[in-house]
């Protein structure tokens, strides 16, 4: 069993699995029973100021589903807390003083002006919690208030905002991005120069999951008419991946923890997070399909993986991705591979064929006794094949040898590397020295 | 289990009516829309799929499978009976683990077939429940067929034919139309009256007349059919069936096991069946299986089902096989009968086993029996049919037999297995080519 303590921004935790801000972590009640299950910790759902708001009565979510009606995608158009603030910190007081190994972070969300965040600041402190989380997130309801992802989505904002947090606690201060913007590092790098001791991402996708075709309204339905959700589950983890790892690697930006948000159902989906940059993860919509127990496969797995790698801190894996996430321009265009189909594996359905054949290089043979094989001539690896086929490792790609020919262009493979910087068809090539 | 399990000799109502209603209730129910989408999710969409190739009737399997996953079960049943105007009963009776089943990907990848009989079925009985009969006819063409034999086959090449304008009048010797889905196939398969039921919504389409009690050789002859009609489709199905010819077959109690079907088929009430406390049923097929399964549903005592070679060249796949086993019956082989005793009617059942190649080991088994169903196979009967090929009218790929204007397909002609499902597709198939014929 490796040892899964996690140390995020002074936060310390037992592992590195946080619940994110929302439904699982609104009340005593349900933290208790995470923090019992194993969560490491908990960022509490979004306080603001009283009057506190109010959520719809009617359906607050609509979903995407896979094969099996398997939850792919969830939407929500719900808001931050719709209890009193001060049973809020009633219950986190409560709660952080029964488990002080846990982190405890609050999320805030109130005006865009000095005052309020002075005002709640110390309430919050009185509660003994680790830190701070600002929601310039939510896409829904509270941007329509001049909160949320209203400020997140102007750097400036997020600056000053930052800067009058920073100045008046001395909790550390995660700033929750939204995704809803074309650049991620532009807020990132506002957060940065604010004093924010980390940034988390990412908040909900606007989203429109589906249209009730009898009623002519998007879903959820609320009395016939349906408003933009935030999205959130498996379905945003490449795009939250894809943000977290832009942030990671941009060189003003370096240091800036991060706390890993989008789509972590296993552990898998953690530690590929924090190879891209992590520190620690989020997990919401998870925990809303499955319970709070799925943390224990994430500890196990995570665990399990650690031990095989001989990986003695979750600190080892943070990061360690980034060097080789690059740019396009950068890619070895000298590296040939081919699609090898394993016989024995293979169940006839076709897919791969159809696929090939229908959409890309007519690449796949079909024999009359439905053997599927790969026409080397025509292969250009571009692994279509290998994601459509239902068998897990059938297709692989293997890559061909320096020295050896490639069918399909004639052409010998080369040992050297070479992109497309350097690329006779690149206009703008420069030429290699 | 009834009291009267252990009483000797022939008797019905051998079991309380719970057992009954349990034992002749749907051998596969319905699924319900939940069990059809999760169902459903196990299809991959196959390129050129395998498991349409080894239907019969060439169904799109996929597209229909995805339209049930995509909540359109009566866009899938229209994709399923377009091919096979019988899609109802042949997901009821096809012995899919040796047809779709057996080539469908995932019985290769996991062992486990998509369920596509029961899919099948789940998408067939959403539309005709409904009352809907989705095809139309064509502009009437003026053309008149005949179809003998108002089976699969024959109820196939009919709403063909009707379908694509022409005038059908089918004739049957029976009194109720559905030839061995009336009459052959078990009661568990075709519950609550489908059979009728199907062929009422297959008649929907018009232009087809029925005529019962009216049978080829005894009212009408081929030739007057000839010459009367544009074209004939023959699908009489096999009206005969072989003989023991051994000695004491006349004895009372020992009877043909399709008429011991078609008995319990037409029953009002199962439980007024009378069965043998011990039966013994020869022959190796679906027939015999059948018969050996619904004796022991009737609540014989014991049944043993006796066949004269090894396990493996039983006709019955072993589905069929295991079914039997697992209702209890008792599966005898290399055994063929020699002798049938008793004082007027059956007391015992004499057999001598042999070996690989069908030869006497001298060695002797006896059996109890107040019954013996014979099931080694039906023959084709009639006079003056066009020109046979073994013991069944030889047809071309299309159906034309030897008879220029006379075309044949189901279990009296030659080529493919006899099932329902090849029945339907060479009716099927018979009508398109009679369809060129005239319209050409
Ligand atoms: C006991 C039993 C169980 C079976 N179980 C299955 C099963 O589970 N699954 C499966 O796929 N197949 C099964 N079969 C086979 C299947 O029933 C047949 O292959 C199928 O019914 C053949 O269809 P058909 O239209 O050719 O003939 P039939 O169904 O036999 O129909 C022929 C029709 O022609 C009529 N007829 C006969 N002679 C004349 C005449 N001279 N004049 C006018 N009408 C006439 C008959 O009355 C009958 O209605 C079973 C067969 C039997 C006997
Ligand atoms: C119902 C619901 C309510 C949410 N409420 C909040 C909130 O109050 N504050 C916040 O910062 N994020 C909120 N979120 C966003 C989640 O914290 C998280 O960023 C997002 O769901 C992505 O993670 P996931 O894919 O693991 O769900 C909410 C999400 C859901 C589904
Ligand atoms: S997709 Fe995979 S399993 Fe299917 S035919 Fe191609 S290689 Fe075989
Ligand atoms: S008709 Fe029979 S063989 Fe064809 S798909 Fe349906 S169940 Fe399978
Ligand atoms: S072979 Fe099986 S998985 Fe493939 S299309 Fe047919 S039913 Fe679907």
């Amino acid at each position: 069993m490796a040892d899964l303590t996690s140390n995020f921004i002074g936060i310390k935790s037992p592992n590195p699995f946080w619940l994110a801000s929302a439904p699982p972590t609104d009340k005593e009640y349900n933290v208790r029973r995470a923090y019992d299950a194993g969560w490491g910790g908990v960022v509490w759902k979004t306080l603001g100021l009283d009057p506190h708001v109010v959520n719809v009565n009617g359906p607050r979510y609509g979903a995407v589903y896979g094969a099996d009606r398997r939850l792919l995608g969830l939407n929500n158009i719900e808001l931050i807390t719709d209890r009193p603030l001060q049973t809020n910190l009633d219950e986190i007081k409560l709660v952080k003083r029964d488990y002080p190994d846990r982190a405890m972070v609050v999320s805030l969300m109130v005006p865009c002006e000095e005052d309020p965040w002075k005002y709640i600041l110390p309430l919050v402190e009185d509660t003994g919690a680790d830190g701070v989380e600002l929601n310039f997130g939510c896409p829904h309801g509270m941007s329509e208030r001049g909160m949320g992802s209203a400020v997140g989505q102007v750097p400036e904002y997020i600056e000053m905002v930052t800067r009058w947090v920073k100045s008046h606690t001395r909790m550390p201060v995660i700033v929750k991005l939204t995704p809803n913007i074309a650049d991620i590092r532009k807020p990132a790098a506002a957060a940065m120069v604010g004093g924010a001791d980390a940034v988390s991402l990412i908040n909900t996708i606007n989203s429109i999951t589906s249209v009730d075709l009898d009623l002519f309204a998007p879903e959820p339905t609320i009395d016939g008419k349906g408003a933009h959700g935030g999205y959130c589950g498996p379905a945003v983890k490449p795009i939250a991946l894809n943000m977290v790892a832009e942030i990671a690697r941009d060189p003003e930006l370096h240091g800036l923890p991060i706390s890993g948000i989008g789509g972590v159902t296993t552990w898998r989906d953690a530690a590929e997070f924090m190879a891209l940059g992590a520190g620690n993860v989020q997990v919401c919509t998870a925990a809303m399909t499955y319970g709070f127990k799925i943390v224990q496969e994430m500890i196990s797995g995570l665990s399990e993986y650690m031990d095989d790698k001989g990986m003695t801190s979750v600190d080892e894996i943070v990061g360690r991705a980034v060097p080789n996430v690059t740019d396009w321009n950068q890619l070895n265009l000298n590296y040939v591979a081919k699609a090898v189909i394993n016989q024995d594996l293979c169940i006839s359905c076709g897919r791969c064929f159809a696929a090939c054949e229908d959409t890309s290089h007519q690449a796949i043979a079909m024999s009359e006794d439905r053997t599927f094989s790969v026409i080397d001539e025509e292969c250009v690896a571009c692994n279509l094949c290998v994601n459509v086929c239902p068998v897990e490792d059938c297709i692989t790609m293997e890559a061909m040898t320096p020295g050896e020919t490639d069918p399909r262009t004639g052409k010998v493979v080369q040992r050297d590397y070479a992109n497309w910087t350097t690329h006779p068809n690149n206009p703008s090539a420069k030429a290699a020295e | 289990m009834g009291s009267d399990v252990f009483q000797p000799g022939i008797s019905a109502g051998r079991l309380d009516a719970e057992s009954y209603a349990d034992h002749f209730s749907d051998l596969h129910p319905r699924l319900d829309p939940h069990e059809a989408i999760v169902a459903a999710d196990r299809c991959y969409f196959c390129h050129d799929a395998p498991c349409i190739t080894a239907c019969p009737t060439d169904i799109d399997i996929p597209l229909f499978i995805r339209q049930i996953a995509t909540g359109t079960p009566d866009a899938a049943a229209k994709t399923i009976l377009t091919q096979n105007i019988m899609g109802g009963m042949c997901a009821r009776v096809c012995p899919t683990e040796t047809l779709c089943e057996e080539a469908c990907v995932r019985e290769a990848a996991e062992g486990k077939p998509v369920l596509i009989g029961q899919l099948q079925r789940y998408a067939t009985d959403h539309l005709q429940e409904q009352g809907i009969h989705p095809f139309s006819r064509a502009a009437v063409t003026g053309k008149t067929v005949a179809v003998v034999g108002a089976g699969p086959a024959g109820l196939s090449c009919a709403h063909r034919l009707a379908m694509l304008g022409h005038e059908v009048v089918v004739m049957d010797a029976r009194t109720k139309p559905g030839g061995l889905n009336e009459y052959g196939i078990a009661t568990y398969k075709t519950t609550d009256g489908f059979a009728q039921a199907e062929v009422e919504w297959l008649l929907k389409i018009g232009g087809i007349t029925m005529q019962y009690g009216v049978a080829l050789g005894r009212d009408v002859t081929l030739e007057k059919l000839k010459t009367e009609y544009d074209a004939v489709f023959l699908g009489m199905g096999l009206g005969g069936v072989n003989a023991l010819d051994v000695e004491g077959e006349d004895r009372d109690g020992v009877v043909d096991a399709v008429d011991f079907i078609a008995g319990l088929r037409q029953a009002s009430e199962v439980a007024e069946v009378p069965i043998g406390r011990d039966v013994v049923v020869i022959g190796g097929g679906m027939t015999a299986v059948d018969a050996a399964v619904q004796a022991k549903l009737l609540g014989a005592l014991n049944v043993t089902l006796v066949y004269r070679r090894g396990r493996a060249r039983m006709n019955a796949s072993v589905f069929e096989q295991d079914l039997a086993a697992s209702k209890g019956v008792r599966i005898v082989t290399h055994a063929v009968p020699v002798a049938v005793h008793g004082n007027g009617a059956v007391r015992e059942i004499e057999f001598e086993y042999v070996d690989d190649a069908m030869k006497g080991t001298g060695q002797m088994l006896r059996l109890a029996a107040d019954q013996v169903f014979k099931a080694i196979g039906q023959t084709l009967e009639g006079e003056e049919l066009p020109a046979l090929e073994g013991r069944k009218i030889r047809v071309s790929d299309m159906g034309q037999t030897s008879v220029k204007g006379i075309w044949a397909g189901g279990d009296c002609a030659s080529g493919g297995d006899d099932l329902t499902v090849t029945a339907v597709a060479e009716g099927r198939d018979a009508a398109m080519d009679i369809h060129s014929a005239l319209t050409r």
